[in-house]
């Protein structure tokens, strides 16, 4: 089996406030190959974000990775020093960010934000940093790319400045790449395109996504393995065909259910999980959906499930009572049947 | 660009006028008048009365207006009624050491407020940023002439290391060291006390820049947390502070008043000090004139200078 690239496990994320530390992730775990590309969904508030940079290890001055360990290329990166991460930020893993608009630095120029990154890792010289700044703008489609270069960030549309942002994402040719809803600042033909030239860039170059949105439609089309998260925790896992076909944790259900679809009826309502995600200051206990689940049981609302694989391989993992009952049913059948 | 400056200019020039009138009818409801400054006993009625019509004073006030005016206009500001002296050749010999003064004074005031609010900022809410925080304070509330004097008797009395007043030592041809040391004390006084509203400034600045998505793209680059607090954080916090700086050029030829007269600094402020005492009329003008003209010119600085910093502002 080839070798992974980024391995999290049991990765807890807390916060430290006034009144005392606040656990923002926990028990998130999941593995990613050199290549693949995986899917972070969920609500806001899900915790998707603070997975993201958790890896990155941006979590500002109050957060940091308590438990679990973050391998990458056999690298703890929740225990490496601060000068180490630097060399892989932007490096060996780069990250884009939801918000074009405000994601790149009002004054100064495109050309020497592009360049920053590039310098700094890849030790070029100034012309050549330009050069090779002008070549990453082609590459992801700018046209004008040498005056852009010499453009402020207000100058360009959204779309755009999203390019400029993979444009310096990809420069130094990570080998993993984080994108933090990509594209649910745009509009939908901008989306696709960016879509598109993500799909390209993976495939010349081998590197591995994660790619977290809340746009289900979105991960369809690039993923090859889905992580579901609720309430700062992993609730499924499974490669992208078999979560469509046989999802198995409501809330999983529910997101799938919330779908339109073109040949839905007009009279038919699209489904709704009901309420909101519990904050972080009051987890329910036991199973953390029970609150706005609808085949909550008193088991659920008393013990909290583990993520149990479903299949033989593994790739299928669901954290549910209801789920690990069905399956202890099915394997019983089976011994008896068998 | 430009046709902006000249449209600003032009717009200035009503608003000079408008000062002058207001300056002009203000002075003249304070009570007394010059003649009252040199009146001896020995001086008749009659005597005093031919002096006020040769210095033009019982004419109606729009008329002595309207001579000053019509001789400012034709870059004459009139004599001193105290020194009989030209009025220009007075400013002249004082705005040097006031601009010295008060530029000392304002270089002390960033070189510690800019470094100290960032570092206040970064570090929020730690040991440092309470302390500096305290500092400003007292900085803020300290008035200048109770600091001036603490300052005078601390190094001037208790440790005689600095001289307590003037520009030069009486007698000497000052010189450069002589200069110098006359010019610690009174440039350490202003200087901290701007200082203690600065630090405030570019901490609240720094703070707000803090947060901004775009700090974070520059440490998913790798960067080093100081080029992102002192490259892109301090650039986009400099652009309210713009602001502030505008706001204190007018001090550098105003000059400290308070500040000046306790230090005997041979400066703008102390003959403002003297020229209101001896009711100087064209004195007084003359520098309300040089002081609303700085204000306006700094003004269109500040605004010229927000499209340096701020690349989204342009001016057509």
């Amino acid at each position: 089996m080839e070798e992974y690239l980024l391995k999290v496990d049991k990765v807890q994320t807390v916060f430290k406030t006034g009144k005392g530390e606040i656990t923002s992730v926990e028990e998130v775990s999941f593995q990613l190959k050199p290549g693949q590309t995986i899917g972070i969904v969920g609500e806001s508030g899900c915790g998707k974000s603070v997975t993201s940079l958790s890896i990155m290890r941006l979590l500002g001055k109050h957060g940091y990775v308590k438990n679990g360990s973050i391998l990458f290329n056999g690298k703890d990166l929740a225990k490496i020093s601060e000068a180490e991460m630097r060399e892989i930020r932007g490096n060996e893993i780069s990250m884009i960010f939801q918000e074009p608009m405000t994601s790149l630095n009002p004054v100064f120029t495109i050309g020497n934000q592009m360049m920053e990154g590039i310098r700094l890792h890849m030790k070029l010289g100034k012309k050549e940093a330009r050069n090779y700044a002008i070549e990453m703008l082609n590459s992801v489609g700018i046209p004008r790319s040498e005056a852009i270069m010499n453009e402020f960030p207000h100058a360009l549309s959204g779309g755009m400045r999203q390019r400029v942002m993979i444009a310096m994402a990809l420069s130094c040719r990570p080998r993993l790449l984080i994108a933090d809803e990509p594209t649910t600042a745009l509009d939908v033909t901008i989306q696709a395109q960016i879509l598109e030239l993500m799909k390209k860039l993976r495939s010349q170059s081998n590197t591995a996504i994660i790619l977290i949105t809340h746009d289900l439609g979105v991960v369809a089309e690039m993923v090859d393995k889905i992580i579901v998260m609720y309430a700062g925790q992993v609730v499924e896992e499974a490669d992208v065909f078999t979560l469509f076909d046989n999802p198995k944790h409501p809330y999983t259900k529910g997101l799938i259910g919330s779908i339109p679809h073109i040949e839905t009826h007009q009279e038919d309502r699209l489904i709704s999980i009901p309420g909101a995600v519990p904050s972080l200051q009051n987890m329910p206990t036991g199973c953390r959906f029970h609150t706005r689940c609808e085949f909550a049981t008193e088991r659920c609302l008393q013990e909290q499930p583990n993520l149990i694989q479903l299949d033989e391989t593994g790739e299928h993992k669901v954290r549910c009572w209801l789920a690990e009952e069905e399956a202890y049913v099915s394997r019983e059948n089976k011994e008896v049947f068998v | 660009m430009f046709q902006y400056i000249i449209r600003r200019l032009l717009i200035a020039i009503p608003v000079l006028l408008g000062v002058t009138i207001f300056n002009f009818f203000i002075i003249n409801l304070a009570p007394g008048n010059p003649v009252d400054m040199f009146v001896n006993p020995n001086m008749s009625a009659a005597d005093i009365l031919a002096k006020k019509e040769a210095l033009g004073l019982n004419d109606p006030l729009w008329e002595q207006y309207g001579r000053w005016m019509g001789s400012m206009l034709q870059g004459d500001f009139g004599y001193s009624f105290a020194t009989y002296e030209p009025v220009l050749d007075n400013i002249a010999a004082r705005i040097g050491p006031t601009l010295l003064l008060m530029g000392t004074a304002l270089i002390i005031a960033y070189l510690i407020a800019i470094p100290v609010g960032i570092l206040s900022a970064t570090k929020q809410y730690s040991f440092i940023d309470y302390l500096t925080t305290t500092f400003s304070f007292f900085g803020i509330s300290i008035p200048n002439f109770f600091l001036g004097l603490g300052a005078i008797y601390v190094f001037g009395i208790v440790f005689p290391i600095f001289p307590t007043g003037g520009m030069t030592t009486l007698g000497s041809s000052g010189g450069f060291v002589d200069t110098f040391m006359h010019l610690v004390l009174p440039a350490m006084v202003l200087g901290t006390a701007i200082a203690g509203s600065m630090v405030r400034y570019v901490r609240s600045s720094m703070l707000e820049v803090l947060g901004q998505d775009y700090l974070r793209t520059a440490r998913a680059k790798g960067l080093r947390e100081f080029f992102v607090n002192n490259k892109h954080a301090l650039r986009n916090a400099l652009i309210p502070i713009v602001t502030i700086i505008g706001l204190e050029i007018p001090l550098l030829i105003g000059g400290a008043v308070v500040t000046e007269q306790i230090f005997q600094w041979p400066g703008l402020g102390q003959l403002t000090i003297q020229s209101i005492g001896s009711r100087d009329y064209p004195m007084l003008m003359a520098l309300n004139f040089i002081a609303a003209f700085t204000v306006l010119f700094s003004n269109l600085l500040t605004d010229l200078m927000y499209s340096v910093v701020d690349p989204r502002i342009k001016y057509n």
